[in-house]
């Protein structure tokens, strides 16, 4: 069609139709919403697997979302109320995201050597879901302060949206609920301990010896009631084994399952002993990987203080 | 996950006849040796985790 009967057709659907207003708000609102979106992605490196192709389909997905934003504050303008409808068929849509992000990475779980647990997996896929709104919340406010400002009003927007999305959306980490030192490693008889925290009975003197020479422990101290019921999570420590493991890398493999980086709890002060045989044996990096890994949504509670 | 509870004993190692008996395969063993030796072994091959049970018993378990 041509471009300039396409734009008398609107004008005489609209009356007062000024395409450019209209091309200026959608284009400002999806660039807003894609930029939020790349943003958000920043964060997530270590969640995501699949690296460029993963990245391709966020930010299609992205895309998707930040046009739905973008175009429900003209649609209102342009009294197609019904059109704002499609907000609801976005929610299906990326409730389905959801879905199929939790289905790749349980899958990928299965022969995973250190597994991230169904409270990780279950966490990631939430967090995607969430991210494709917060696209969405975004694409719409930068669009709606387009429409009834000026561009520039619109870019500003987007970023205190960003700003505001750092700071609200930056979860917490081990390292902000618990105490980290390093533990020591010490058998009594065939029986491992990290410090003073059970971890598991080892029958054959070369594991034994392969843990004495290159296995480290980390001690987590919980420093509340609240830090310590999530410490106690059989989820969020099979999180920190994961993500410490990928992070300083383990010696496990198929064949070595006695290599098995495991976090075990003293029911007495909720400590954490976690030990691992770690590819890099620096103590420092390790502190750091456990300082760094989130705490899950699914692992949080609420109980009496003290308790 | 580590937390389920879905392990085997795989296999029995012992120099004591008298202390194993049914259920898992039992190997009986000579001397210290031996024992690691088979019990290495049979971990490599179950992808198991050899336990020392203290009495001169060791299992292979899968976890």
């Amino acid at each position: 069609m041509d471009p300039s009967r396409f734009f008398e057709y609107l004008a005489f659907r609209f009356g007062d139709f000024d395409p450019s207003r209209y091309t200026v708000t959608v284009v400002v609102g999806v660039f807003g919403g894609l930029v939020a979106r790349a943003f958000m992605m920043r964060i997530d490196y270590r969640q995501f697997p699949g690296y460029p192709h993963g990245r391709v389909i966020q930010l299609a997905l992205g895309l998707v979302a930040a046009f739905l934003g973008a175009l429900a504050i003209p649609a209102l303008v342009a009294r197609e109320f019904t059109a704002v409808t499609f907000l609801a068929l976005a929610a299906q849509q990326f409730r389905e995201v959801r879905g199929v992000e939790r289905e790749t990475l349980a899958r990928l779980d299965e022969i995973e050597l250190v597994a991230r647990g169904p409270h990780y997996v279950e966490g990631i896929a939430r967090v995607i879901e969430a991210r494709n709104y917060l696209t969405i919340g975004t694409a719409l406010l930068v669009s709606g302060v387009t429409w009834f400002t000026h561009w520039i009003g619109g870019v500003a927007a987007l970023g205190a949206a960003i700003v505001a999305m750092d700071k609200l959306m930056e979860g917490r980490t081990i390292g902000d609920i618990a105490r980290l030192r390093i533990g020591c490693i010490r058998f009594q008889g065939p029986h491992l301990y990290v410090d003073d925290i059970h971890i598991m009975n080892l029958g054959l003197p070369e594991n034994q010896e392969v843990w004495k020479g290159k296995g480290r422990g980390v001690i987590i101290e919980p420093l509340d009631a609240q830090a310590r019921s999530v410490l106690a999570s059989t989820g969020q420590r099979q999180a920190i084994a994961h993500d410490v493991s990928v992070l300083v890398g383990t010696r496990k493999d198929f064949s070595a399952a006695e290599l098995t980086p495991l976090a075990r709890r003293d029911p007495d002060s909720g400590r954490i002993g976690f030990a691992i045989v770690p590819e890099n044996g620096d103590e420092k990096l390790l502190l750091k990987a456990v300082s760094r890994v989130p705490v899950l949504e699914a692992a949080q509670s609420s109980p009496f203080p003290g308790g | 996950m580590d937390v389920e509870l879905n392990r085997a004993v795989m296999a029995v190692i012992t120099r004591e006849q008298r202390k194993t008996a049914g259920g898992a395969p039992i190997f009986h063993v000579e001397s210290d040796e031996e024992m690691t030796r088979v019990a290495g072994n049979l971990a490599r091959i179950l992808d198991g985790i050899v336990h020392d049970l203290e009495n001169g018993v060791w299992i292979v378990v899968r976890h």
